[in-house]
């Protein structure tokens, strides 16, 4: 009954999220984030639940992409006529299709060879995407337009707005199906043949049949996020198959939490925003992107998701407000010091004389300027340092079960 | 006729030979004990029979068809389960869950990825009662590495019992318990291989010369004695291979 009402809700929120966030940015970011929470999801369909670390992933998602395009271009031909709304799925089949071929000799083992052959695909693909010009277009890739076709209740799919929706129908129904799937026999010896895939056979099942099964599973909802990304996009090129973004959507699975349904969602939402603003303001988004990736693999294995799933605890002992001051004291140095180590490595990368950080003024190339910057990033990082303890102090209490608490 | 036959069956690694020409009958429902000394090839004698290892030669029969070098998972859902020696589970998944995993094929559902377990009546009611038979039922949330030693044993076993095996072969079950837990645990044995075919390695004498029907003994991967129990005692080989161990004497079995 609990589940069911998270599920109304979500429904919920995700109608009426363009009625908070109207303007084409916003619009744009959420369709972004549409389609990165169905790619993450279905990621983590191999990784979280299944142990398998594929640095290929994208291979499925570009693959139905180029598929879905491809399908669009039919309907404006007037080869035939199917409403845009069905698109994703073509992407979908062939995103499976893939996955069948590519998993029946890659999912023999997990570990080591299955990284390696995922990694050896991807490579293969991304390369034929630039070799098979009539498929992948070349350079250039293919595009398509998705106005054409029979309209769908009145919708042409011009606006963005409208793809909006479309996407989120198309991304409710796709989580709601693989959280589905992980409470299915199927779903459930995926999470087994990761743990221990030996003691899988012996209780009758083949943990390599288990292993393709979500394998295909993961390339069929891969293949619709990419198809949902020919729709809003309407192109691909090789970018959308090739390892960045195979790499990118680890990078959300990882960074959200791969041992939480939720964990990709909430990384796919926060990188996509992280990418969209920082990208805005820095030409370096890239390298703070990885140094977030490296931070959250060394302080927090279990995610963002992992993170706040901590506070559970605190959280039934009424003991939240315990850690609030001591996470201010710690947030807030902080904050300065990776501020003004951002300030230092923007400073060094900017090419002018003045440099304007935060609406503070420097002058690039002076040593003043550099003396200040190392001079604030010494005294935060101490105060960093020093908040710690107390920190760690207050954490403990907040998790301890004292008589007469209710746990 | 036996529901598994064991003909000139060897193993050997690289140069070594492990298992040497091992002839075994089991009947149907008989409690049979292996016993021998440490690296005899007791354990290797079960990888085989179970299809983790792959045999040298000779041939295994399980209810006259042979499996010798079948996959493990195909051996499982002919009706021969097993549990492991050293603690074999599902480390991250919660006690319930490992459980009901090892339900899933006997009770049909294969790959299914069309049925919602949550609404499996029969297959969580089967759960909950085998969890109650293992005492693990007040552990049921825990994730299964986060058990007690004696508690992951109980769990070892309760997976290689749930699916309702005609044959089970148990590997030391009862090795590392205190005396309470082992007696505990041989009166489940008891109770979940009754009318089954029950195949055992054990160390403790007592035990074994309390629940078997019959016993082998392996020293250097041949079976010297197989006989029921009295007549393994008096066994002059079995006295010499086990100088320096007590096997218990009396006429009180
Ligand atoms: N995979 C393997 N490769 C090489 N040698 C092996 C392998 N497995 C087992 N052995 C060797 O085979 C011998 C028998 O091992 P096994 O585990 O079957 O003995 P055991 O009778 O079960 O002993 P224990 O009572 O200590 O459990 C040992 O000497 C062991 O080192
Ligand atoms: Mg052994």
């Amino acid at each position: 009954m609990f589940k069911f009402a998270i599920w109304i809700i979500f429904a919920i929120v995700i109608v009426l999220l363009p009625q908070f966030f109207s303007s084409l940015l916003s619009v744009s970011i959420l369709n972004q984030m549409a389609i990165a929470i169905v790619f993450a999801l279905s990621y983590n369909m191999l990784l979280g639940q299944g142990g398998m670390l594929s640095f290929g992933h994208a291979v499925y998602f570009g693959l139905g992409g180029f598929m879905a395009v491809h399908a669009l271009l039919g309907i404006e031909d007037g080869n035939y006529s199917f409403s845009v709304t069905l698109i994703p799925l073509v992407g979908g089949l062939f995103g499976l299709l893939a996955a069948l071929f590519i998993g029946s000799f890659s999912t023999h083992k997990a570990g080591t060879v299955f990284a390696m052959i995922s990694l050896g695909v991807g490579e293969l693909i991304a390369a034929s995407s630039l070799i098979l010009v009539s498929f992948f277009g070349g350079e250039a890739g293919v595009s398509g337009d998705r106005t054409y076709g029979p309209t769908f209740f009145g919708y042409d799919f011009a606006q963005d707005l409208q793809v909006y929706y479309l996407a989120a129908a198309w991304m409710f129904i796709a989580t709601l199906a693989m959280y589905l799937f992980t409470q299915t026999p199927a779903g459930r010896m995926a999470n087994a043949v990761r743990d221990n895939p030996e003691r899988a056979e012996f209780i009758g099942y083949s943990a390599r049949r288990v292993r393709l099964i979500s394998f295909v599973m993961a390339g069929f909802f891969a293949g619709i996020a990419g198809g949902l990304f020919a729709v809003n996009y309407e192109i691909l090129t090789e970018q959308n198959l090739n390892a960045v973004t195979s790499g990118n959507v680890l990078l959300m699975a990882y960074i959200g939490g791969l041992g939480f349904f939720i964990g990709p969602m909430v990384g796919a939402v926060v990188l996509t925003l992280v990418n969209s603003v920082l990208s805005h303001y820095t030409t370096l988004w890239m390298l703070y992107l990885g140094i977030m990736f490296v931070l959250t693999v060394m302080f927090l294995p279990s995610g963002l998701t992992g993170f706040l799933m901590m506070h559970r605890t605190p959280w039934h002992l009424g003991k939240i407000r315990l850690l609030i001051k001591p996470y201010i004291v710690t947030a807030i140095p902080g904050a300065v010091f990776a501020l003004s180590l951002v300030a230092m490595v923007e400073m060094a990368h900017t090419s002018e004389a003045e440099f304007v950080f935060l609406g503070a003024s420097f002058n690039s190339s002076g040593p003043m300027s550099w003396g200040v910057l190392v001079a604030i990033a010494l005294a935060s990082f101490i105060a960093l340092r020093r908040s710690l303890p107390q920190l760690r102090e207050a954490w403990a209490q907040a998790n301890a079960i004292e008589t007469g608490d209710q746990p | 006729m036996s529901l598994l036959q064991l003909q000139g069956l060897s193993k050997q690694f690289g140069d070594t030979k492990i298992i040497r020409d091992v002839n075994l009958e089991i009947q149907p429902g008989e409690k049979h004990a292996i016993i021998g000394p440490n690296g005899a090839g007791k354990s290797t004698l079960f990888h085989l029979i179970s299809g983790r290892y792959h045999v040298s030669s000779g041939s295994i029969l399980f209810k006259g068809s042979p499996i010798h070098n079948r996959s493990p998972f195909e051996i499982t859902r002919l009706g021969l389960a097993r549990s492991f020696q050293v603690t074999n589970i599902f480390p991250l998944l919660s006690v319930f869950e490992n459980v009901r995993c090892a339900l899933l094929w006997s009770m049909g559902y294969r790959y299914s990825f069309w049925h919602l377990l949550g609404k499996a009546r029969a297959l969580n009611t089967r759960t909950e009662e085998l969890l109650e038979e293992i005492g693990l039922h007040a552990r049921r949330n825990l994730p299964a590495g986060e058990l007690a030693y004696a508690e992951q044993r109980a769990l070892e076993l309760g997976i290689a019992i749930a699916s309702g095996a005609e044959m089970i072969l148990l590997d030391e079950p009862v090795a590392g318990m205190s005396h309470t837990e082992a007696t505990n645990a041989v009166a489940l044995i008891r109770k979940v291989t009754a009318g089954k075919t029950l195949i055992m390695v054990e160390h403790d004498m007592n035990i074994v010369f309390d629940l078997a029907d019959r016993i082998s003994v392996l020293v250097y991967g041949e079976i010297i004695a197989s006989d029921v129990p009295s007549k393994i005692r008096g066994n002059p080989r079995v006295q010499e291979a086990y100088l320096g161990e007590v096997v218990p004497g009396g006429s009180d079995a």
